[in-house]
């Protein structure tokens, strides 16, 4: 049930952050993820960075070895795909803000493309450490988005964090829906800034992942397995477990705090 | 509707499906969400002493809707932080069956006393798990070493012992006979079958580890096999597991000899709401049957078998 396909093209998008894109036949949605396979290294859970017709895309930042180990894949490298899994984006709301930090706005472009293409108004907060860290922000632009940037240096837009942009958005804006994926600290932050607004928070969850079939547990996160009853949730369902932005689960199932 | 309640090796199970060791079962919350969902019981991860990663990726491979491959690496928590997790899942009310996994006959026995200690209503010891090198089937697969084992953990514990054996063996009949000379209060049979899949424009296993352990549908008639020969050699208890995905999976199972099942990978290709279905679904069958009671229903084949 595994595709080896051939990478069609390798997209450096920030000095950290790549784009693998390749064939890949079967329809997914923003939000969803596949597990793409490096022979003889690891295979991992990567969101979709490009949805839309046959050339799929995953857009990674090289954090461990086996992601700096993707930072050498070529146009003509073979990689194994299983998916896509897990649920989407409902892309209904009609007046959105995407709350994205750093690789997090992987899942998020593609998201906020279909969702302007289905006539929604999007407002993008894009944080990043530096200017050149900033991930799709030529993208969403083009796709029709305000994109409105944070950087932690102060090298483009405001000095910061992104969730100070989501803050001042938040209280200045009506929106019908927050979408946020980013580390889960952040996106606790960010829940807790669209409350006194009541604008619902939805979050893409990113956990550690083995079988992505929600039979080994590796993505536990309180009743829930991110790989099949997410990887999107309702930030409510997420803030009434004791684990949300608090504790994780290493790769060998230990509860341990963020 | 017939009385699915039953009583295996002095532990009372509301039904006889049981959440198999390695499906969830690293996290407390998903063994009280399999038990909210129906389950008769809960068997845990197969904790070992140390934390253990496991084995990199690719871990799985699935077939269709007939199989599943995976060389998980028994991937856990460690003894000293689970019982966090078993505490949760009780909590819950769950009835908790802890699966302990070591390479010598002490480790084992130490690791049942700890996971007993954590309160759980039975020990499983996987000595059948196909792929980890130095546990499971490579210090289960002799009658010898099951029943050095087992004598060790029966020692050591005051609750049951259920000893999981393996069918990559010439006579599993044999070593769940050795299991109960030293003292198991039941045997569970089977765990997965030593597989392997190829990718062929890689020219190389799709498994990280190579070998795995294939489960699912496909293995179901070896399972049934096993159960059989195991019935007509044992009187402890039998614990069917094996490719069980409807009623009339289970109740084979039980015709051939099983007072209780386990079900796992059928859980992952049909979500955890299973446990409701099968229960519901084996009742109404054993009424049309005409069992007013599983317990009637145990080994019911064997009587008009040749």
């Amino acid at each position: 049930m595994r595709t080896v396909v051939t990478v069609t093209e390798t997209v450096v998008e920030t000095p950290s952050t790549i784009t693998l894109r390749f064939p890949y036949t079967p329809p997914s949605d923003p939000g969803q993820f596949v597990m793409v396979w490096l022979p003889g290294e690891d295979e991992l859970p990567m969101s979709l960075s490009y949805t839309e017709g046959e050339s799929k895309g995953v857009t990674i930042k090289a954090m461990g070895e086996t992601t700096r180990h993707v930072l050498s894949l070529r146009a003509g490298s073979q990689v194994g795909i299983r998916g896509p899994y897990g649920n989407r984006f409902d892309l209904s709301p009609s007046r959105v803000l995407v709350v994205g930090g750093g690789s997090g706005t992987a899942v998020l472009a593609p998201a906020a493309e279909r969702a302007i293409a289905r006539g929604s108004r999007v407002t993008v907060a894009l944080g990043a450490t530096k200017s050149p860290e900033l991930l799709f922000r030529d993208r969403l632009r083009a796709a029709g988005a305000r994109v409105e940037v944070a950087t932690d240096d102060g090298s483009e837009g405001s000095r910061g964090f992104v969730t100070g942009v989501a803050e001042r958005l938040l209280g200045a804006e009506e929106y019908d829906a927050v979408w946020t994926c980013g580390p889960e600290v952040m996106m606790r932050k960010v829940a807790g800034l669209a409350a006194p607004v009541r604008v619902p928070v939805f979050c893409a969850v990113e956990r550690h992942m083995k079988c992505a079939l929600g039979m080994c547990d590796a993505c536990a996160l309180g009743p829930y397995h991110v790989c099949k009853d997410g990887p999107v949730f309702p930030v409510g369902q997420l803030l009434a477990t004791e684990d949300f932005g608090v504790f994780h689960r290493d790769p060998s199932g230990r509860r341990r705090p963020f | 509707m017939a009385e699915l309640g039953i009583t295996v090796a002095g532990v009372r199970l509301r039904n006889p499906f049981l959440l198999a060791s390695g499906i969830w079962g690293e996290s407390g919350e998903s063994l009280a969400g399999a038990w909210r969902a129906g389950a008769g019981g809960v068997i845990t991860k197969s904790i070992g002493a140390e934390p253990r990663a496991g084995y990199p990726n690719p871990t799985v491979e699935v077939y269709a809707d007939w199989g599943m491959l995976n060389a998980m690496g028994l991937p856990n928590p460690g003894i000293e932080e689970y019982p966090r997790e078993i505490e949760v899942a009780r909590r819950a009310g769950a009835t908790v069956i802890g699966s302990v996994f070591a390479g010598t006959d002490q480790e084992f026995a130490r690791l049942a006393g700890r996971i007993a200690d954590a309160g759980v209503v039975a020990v499983e010891l996987n000595l059948s798990c196909p792929h980890a090198e130095g546990f499971g089937t490579e210090v289960g697969s002799t009658p010898a070493d099951v029943e050095r084992i087992v004598r060790a953990v029966v020692r050591a514990v005051k609750v049951p012992v259920i000893a999981k054996i393996t069918p990559n063996s010439a006579d599993p009949a044999g070593l769940a006979e050795a299991a109960e000379r030293a003292g198991a209060a039941a045997i569970s049979a089977i765990n997965t079958l030593r597989a392997l899949a190829i990718d062929t424009s890689l020219r190389r296993p799709v498994l990280a580890h190579g070998l795995g352990g294939l489960s699912g549908r496909a293995i179901k008639p070896v399972g049934l096999a096993c159960v059989w020969q195991i019935y007509r050699k044992v009187k402890i208890p039998v614990i069917g597991v094996g490719g069980i995905s409807t009623a009339e999976d289970a109740l084979e199972y039980v015709f051939a000899g099983a007072r209780a099942l386990e079900v796992g990978t059928a859980i992952t290709f049909e979500g955890v709401e299973l446990f409701g279905r099968l229960a519901r679904d084996l009742s109404r069958r054993l009424d049309e049957l005409g069992f007013a009671r599983l317990e009637d229903a145990v080994g019911a084949a064997h009587s008009t078998a040749p």
